[in-house]
């Protein structure tokens, strides 16, 4: 990786990373007996390690001009190992607090693995871990074939994809120390999130500069999508994460907001994290790589752009879908419901958009599980958001908010729709990444699609049950006017379902074993000197997709 | 208009700037007029800040990720008035920066659990829940019990609360360390200042049943026993509204 890197790359890397261990070497000295140390001591150990990597290949030979001919993929590669690794941590935790749910005691008697302690481990994991590794590593490759430009450095993408990294780590290491604002989906700390945007400032920079040298006039649709990501979550992370520290030496810090206001700023975040990094980013993978894995054009270029346009401007209205019935203004929550099903129109256009792009394609998704994965992932989104504008009007939400109707949904989302689409996107991407013909085993995916579709179902099934028997028992009166049915009684009539969930995530997290062992095979037997031979010139990227009409 | 837009794809910088300005007007629409609109948040004279002790209660249940199983905001139905009391309203968490209303009931809602149960009841609850509901899920936290409660940067919190608009005087920022002691161990020579700058009605004791000295189970079951305690506008229907 260091050979990679020009001799004035390797110097800054070298600065960068002597600045960043002197950065954790302060906080460690500033927060000792606090948890900020022991993320200070984290940074500099990452930040030293890194510098030993750079030493030792420090004195290589610097790369010849001719690189220039070709993609630089090497940061994308890593990103979808690193990606499948988060996705073992944050699947098994997933599935450990579903059992927890079921049997509390199967945890140990110390802080750290306490319920609420993993399950923002789980959420952060998978989603920011899981999705965003995939999302950066994608986001690069789709880049550069749509541009027919070069990524603009070396040393950038690196930065941006090893630094996201520290953002994880921190974050999670924090949560079992106990270090959260308890927002959710944003509860790392301040200083993780001003880590992020120093990231955040960089990749979209990224974008504009490969943007900026590009040889395709158009900037094709996928990368409409991976900038609203960028851009959009870069304005909610800096606004809900708005907050005061007690001491530059200290982890804890508290909200600008508070109350109501908080509230609304939370869910705006909250509901556009699920917009812009849940959806809008895997938008943009969907885009690219179901048209080019199904050998057919985007089905219609119009309805791309009115979708396009819905969701980044519809969006930023429904957060306070999550907020019916509460202390907030009541024009507000009816402005939620309202937008929220106008959301309906762009999101089935999108989904509508990706199914129709594989009328005739229909005997390679039978045959090809890859493409069945994006396909199943596109009915996924349709049902969701589906489900979604209908929660969000307020009679419903008043049965299923609170309930695990939420959880089921955001399932059949996360699991049925993002990660479904992110596994198709890396079986078509591995094996163009590291020049092969195909996949270790085509056998291999077909399992995993059945694991992954069986576990998606079960786990949905099961909480569409608990949630809306929950609901209703908790709203039902007996003959004398007065509720039948104690919280307890709800809870008991719970369990049933919580185990088959937790099967149901067994089932999934087996799944994901499979596809990591089948990428990890693929890697490991690729022919070592294609690598180096191939040249994987701009010229030769093989069938740009096109914008269809 | 797909001529125009056919355009607009060709030009980074003004996608960009199309994306922002889209991407922006939903929010500053519903959020920015919640700052300023007066009928957002009730006034309320009797609204009280959490007491050092409490406050810090208030951070364990965050630190445990308590919200991600209970929820602190009752709604306006029926139903939920009915198992749990008054509905919330803006006022009573007005000085909860960050407010904790939750999306999941795993467990029942806590806004009114103040008062509801004794301190031995959550005592022993939160040693080990199914010691007192068998059937119960929740994760027990024997740990909280074993664990002295960290008070000398309290004083730190308090300040940090001031500068995002919690009304504490200096004389609490000062003393914020002694009143969580005094607050939990009232054998230890009186209560100090504290109800003085806390209120009459500030409650004194040993939450977790031991005098001798402060646990983290202290500040917790004093936060749990506060909840929907800091004013009384709920159950006056005069507070109705906004
Ligand atoms: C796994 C989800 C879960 C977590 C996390 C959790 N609880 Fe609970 N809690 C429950 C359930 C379920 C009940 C109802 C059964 C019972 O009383 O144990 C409950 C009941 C309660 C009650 C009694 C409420 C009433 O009105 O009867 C209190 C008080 C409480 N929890 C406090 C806490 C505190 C404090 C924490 C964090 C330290 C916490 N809980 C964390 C699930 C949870
Ligand atoms: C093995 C598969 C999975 C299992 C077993 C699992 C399990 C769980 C459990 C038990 C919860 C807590 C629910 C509760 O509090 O009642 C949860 C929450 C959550 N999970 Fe998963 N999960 C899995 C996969 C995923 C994936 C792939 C994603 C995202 C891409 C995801 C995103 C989330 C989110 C966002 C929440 C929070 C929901 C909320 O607060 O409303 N999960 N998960
Ligand atoms: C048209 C699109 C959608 C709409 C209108 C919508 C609407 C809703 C509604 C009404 C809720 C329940 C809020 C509550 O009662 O607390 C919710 C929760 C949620 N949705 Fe969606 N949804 C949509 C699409 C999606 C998609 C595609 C995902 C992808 C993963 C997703 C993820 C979530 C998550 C994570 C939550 C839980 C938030 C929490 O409480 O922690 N949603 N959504």
């Amino acid at each position: 990786m260091v050979s990679q890197l020009t001799m004035n790359e390797r110097r800054w890397a070298m600065g960068i990373l002597i600045a960043l261990s002197l950065i954790g070497l302060t906080m460690l000295g500033a927060g000792r007996g606090d948890a900020f140390g022991v993320h200070g001591a984290i940074v500099a150990a990452a930040a030293i390690a890194m510098i030993f990597v750079v030493i030792s290949g420090y004195f290589a030979p610097e790369p010849g001009e001719e690189r220039l001919t070709r993609y630089y993929d090497d940061p994308s590669k890593a990103g979808i190992v690193i990606s499948m690794v988060w996705a073992m941590l944050g699947l098994f935790v997933g599935d450990w607090v579903a059992w927890l749910l079921a049997y509390p005691n199967l945890t140990f008697d110390a802080p750290w693995s306490s319920l609420g302690r993993i399950r923002p481990v789980h959420t952060t994991s998978i989603i920011f871990g899981f999705g965003g590794n995939a999302l950066i590593a994608t986001s690069f490759h789709v880049l550069q074939r749509t541009t027919r430009a070069r990524l603009p450095d070396q040393l950038s993408p690196w930065f941006v994809l090893l630094g996201y990294n520290l953002f994880c780590v921190i974050a999670v290491t924090g949560y079992l120390m106990g270090v959260t604002q308890s927002k959710e989906y944003a509860e790392a700390e301040w200083y993780a999130d001003i880590w992020l945007v120093v990231v955040w400032v960089t990749y979209f920079a990224i974008y504009l500069r490969t943007l900026a040298r590009r040889k395709e006039p158009h900037i094709y649709v996928a990368n409409w999508y991976y900038m609203a990501f960028i851009l959009a979550v870069a304005m909610l992370h800096i606004v809900n994460n708005l907050a005061v520290p007690i001491s530059l030496g200290h982890a804890k810090s508290y909200s600008l907001f508070s109350g109501v206001q908080d509230a609304m700023t939370q869910w705006w975040y909250g509901h556009n994290a699920v917009a812009f990094f849940l959806t809008a980013g895997f938008l943009g993978m969907l885009y690219y790589y179901l048209p080019k894995r199904a050998g057919r054009p985007i089905f219609s270029y119009r309805l791309s752009i009115i979708s396009f346009w819905g969701i980044t401007f519809i969006y930023m209205w429904a957060g306070s879908h999550h907020l019916h019935y509460t202390a907030l203004p009541q024009w507000v929550q009816t402005l939620g419901m309202t937008f929220s099903v106008m959301l309906l129109v762009p999101s089935w256009a999108s989904a509508g958009n990706a199914l129709m792009t594989l009328n005739g394609a229909w005997h390679k998704v039978r045959d090809d599980a890859t493409l069945r994965f994006m396909m199943v992932a596109a009915i996924f989104y349709g049902l969701s958001t589906f489900e979604g504008s209908f929660m969000a009007i307020r009679p419903v939400n008043a049965l299923s908010h609170y309930t695990d109707w939420t959880i089921g949904h955001v399932h059949a989302g996360a699991m049925g729709w993002v990660a479904l689409i992110t596994f198709g996107s890396i079986y078509a991407v591995v094996p163009w990444l590291w020049k092969r013909e195909a996949m270790y085993s085509a056998r291999l995916i077909e399992l995993h699609f059945w694991l992954a579709l069986s576990g998606t179902l079960i786990y949905v099934f099961a909480m569409w049950n608990s949630g809306i028997t929950q609901g209703l028992m908790w709203r039902t009166y007996n003959e004398s006017g007065t509720l039948a049915y104690s919280f307890v009684d709800s809870l008991v009539a719970m369990y049933p379902y919580y185990i088959a969930r937790a099967i149901g995530g067994l089932l999934f997290f087996l799944g994901a074993i499979v596809g990591f062992y089948n990428i990890w095979m693929t890697i490991r037997t690729a022919p070592a000197e294609a690598r180096a031979s191939e040249p994987d010139a701009p010229a030769l990227s093989g069938a740009r997709v096109q914008p269809g009409e | 208009m797909f001529g125009y837009h056919y355009r607009l794809e060709r030009n980074a910088i003004g996608l960009v700037l199309a994306i922002v300005v889209a991407a922006s007007i939903g929010g500053f629409v519903e959020i920015a007029p919640l700052f300023t609109i007066d009928e957002t948040v009730e006034d309320v004279p009797d609204m009280r800040v959490y007491t050092p002790l409490e406050l810090a209660g208030r951070n364990i249940y965050i630190r445990e990720g308590c919200y991600a199983c209970h929820s602190q905001m009752i709604r306006t139905l029926r139903d939920e008035v009915e198992r749990y009391g008054p509905y919330s309203l803006a006022v009573e968490s007005k000085y909860d920066h960050p407010m904790l209303w939750g999306s999941k009931r795993t467990g029942p809602d806590l806004a009114r659990v103040g008062g509801k149960y004794s301190d031995e009841w959550h005592v022993a609850h939160l040693i080990n829940p199914r010691d007192v509901v068998p059937p119960s899920n929740m994760p027990a936290y024997a740990w909280l019990q074993r664990t002295p409660l960290e008070v000398k940067d309290l004083g730190l919190h308090l300040k940090a609360l001031r500068q995002v608009g919690v009304p504490y005087t200096d004389d609490m920022i000062a003393n914020a360390a002694a009143d969580a002691r005094n607050q939990a161990m009232p054998d230890d020579g009186g209560a100090g200042g504290l109800t003085q700058r806390y209120g009459e009605a500030t409650q004194i004791r040993a939450f977790d049943g031991n005098p001798a000295n402060v646990t983290e189970l202290d500040a917790l079951v004093a936060y749990l026993q506060i909840l929907g305690r800091l004013t009384d506008a709920a159950y006056k229907p005069a507070a109705e509204g906004g």
